[in-house]
């Protein structure tokens, strides 16, 4: 693999991660991190999506009409959402029905859209696609991690198999409830890119108050 | 890039076509594999609003089956009477089907589950252990917030005491109104009285939380978050309970119990 190939998979990991730096695709991060195995049907299926949208688009990015291409790539988008969902419940019925509409949400997912946009459309397909898959194991690495600390302490469990074992089925275990609910994952979330910034200084913005960006220096940073 | 007017039209027309085309082979291709899924997540609930598999409990198709086809009896029943229909096959019977046939059902009078047609016959099903019936089953539906929830209520021989609920097909707010499905929900209404003494249709989802069934026999605690979907059950049960629904089969029911 070409530097530059390893480096579009790899930077999405941890150096250009689109939801500890881009702060992008949270709602979902929220909702489905309960469990390990919801999460990972969701990181597949969002690597899926981005790495075949990115291609998509990619193939075609010469020949949009630059006035209707946002349009355009959402189509492409909705359509491999919907494919996406039809093969979540065609073969892994109760998962998809765990995930409920946060499958169907995919389409809104910022991550997606912002690849598309912000790579696809320069990039040759097979980097694009590479891109897309990146994105999306940046997107599944944080998800993981997340909900293996809310499946772990939240219900004593990995994959639903059982680590620690539950007061209330004879165990020792008190279970945090508070994992189970969505604002555990904005603490995780938060200690997550707390961890990456620490390691990584340059991830760190620069003090940002209210009207930075009209000042002296910042001309052309309002798009 | 300047592209002329025509260029964009016939552009976005090209990509809605192929993007259509790829989504009807999906949605075609994968149906029987979705259908075959659906059916044995009915099964699947029916069995356990019937309480024969435990919530959470992993089982697998086979044994879903053999449970469903061992320890469940489905019957047709004639609403408007309350008695059994052996002239129609259980087992191709589709009630929505029924329900939408103008010749096969009559339009339900107003209601706030917004059931608009009611079919003449229903399909529910007995739990039998024994060759006894235990438990009797029967589909309810109606409007909550955002979607028809459809699901199953499990009422014991003597039709007053509920012995649980289920929902297999809603849209409601996930984590809201989505809680309908939550088993700890669900086991709460276990024991509960749907009916007061002399017959009335009484219990109801109130705001707050209820008291343990003994004490507290016709109220199940509200969902947080979800006041209409709450109602919306309650109005259900209160239709599907009543003369417009099951109330005559249920009557017949209890007729026969108390004779």
């Amino acid at each position: 693999m070409a530097v530059n190939q390893r480096e579009v998979l790899l930077d999405p990991l941890i150096n250009n991660n689109p939801i500890a730096l881009q702060v992008l695709g949270l709602c979902s991060a929220l909702a489905v991190t309960t469990k390990m195995s919801t999460a990972f049907v969701m990181s597949l299926a969002v690597i899926a999506v981005t790495a075949l949208s990115n291609t998509a688009i990619s193939l075609i990015r010469n020949l949009v009409p630059p006035s209707i291409r946002i349009i355009v790539q959402l189509t492409i988008i909705a359509s491999l959402v919907i494919i996406t969902d039809q093969v979540l419940q065609a073969f892994v019925f109760d998962i998809s029905k765990q995930l409920t509409v946060f499958v169907g949400l995919i389409i809104t997912n910022c991550i997606i859209m912002g690849r598309a946009e912000a790579f696809a459309m320069q990039n040759p397909p097979g980097l694009s696609f590479i891109d897309g898959v990146g994105n999306g194991l940046g997107y599944g690495l944080v998800l993981m991690a997340v909900a293996f600390v809310r499946e772990l302490f939240g219900s004593g469990k990995v994959f639903g198999f059982t680590i620690l074992p539950l007061a209330t089925e004879g165990g020792w275990y008190q279970p945090n409830g508070l994992m189970l609910l969505a604002p555990a994952a904005f603490f995780l979330i938060g200690c997550f890119i707390w961890a990456v910034r620490s390691w990584k200084p340059e991830q760190v913005e620069e003090d940002f108050h209210v009207g930075a960006l009209f000042e002296p220096g910042h001309e052309g940073s309002v798009r | 890039m300047q592209h002329s007017t025509a260029y964009i039209i016939g552009f976005s027309t090209l990509i809605c076509i192929v993007c259509a085309l790829f989504v009807a082979t999906a949605e075609v291709s994968l149906r029987p594999l979705k259908e075959l899924n659906i059916q044995i997540d009915r099964q699947k609930n029916i069995l356990g609003v019937a309480g024969l598999i435990k919530a959470g409990e992993k089982v697998d198709t086979e044994k879903i089956r053999e449970l469903f086809q061992n320890s469940i009896r489905p019957k047709i029943i004639d609403l408007s009477t309350g008695e059994e229909n052996t002239t129609l096959d259980p087992e191709t019977f589709n009630q929505r089907a029924a329900a939408k046939d103008p010749a096969r059902s009559r339009s339900a009078a107003p209601n706030p589950s917004k059931v608009l047609r009611v079919p003449n016959q229903a399909l529910i099903y007995e739990v039998l252990s024994g060759g006894k019936v235990e438990s009797i089953i029967i589909p309810i539906e109606g409007y909550g917030l955002w979607s028809v929830l459809y699901g199953y209520l499990a009422l014991a021989p003597d039709t007053r005491t509920i012995l649980g609920i289920t929902y297999y097909d809603q849209k409601e707010t996930a984590g809201l109104g989505g809680e309908v499905d939550n088993p700890n929900w669900k086991a709460k209404w276990v024991g509960r009285k749907a009916f007061d003494e002399r017959g009335r249709v009484k219990i109801a989802v109130r705001k707050g939380p209820a008291g343990p069934p003994d004490e507290d026999p016709y109220q199940v605690d509200g969902l947080s978050g979800a006041t209409i979907t709450s109602r919306g059950v309650t109005n259900m049960l209160h239709f599907w309970l009543g003369e417009g629904g099951f109330g005559p089969y249920l009557a017949r029911l209890r007729g026969a119990v108390g004779a």
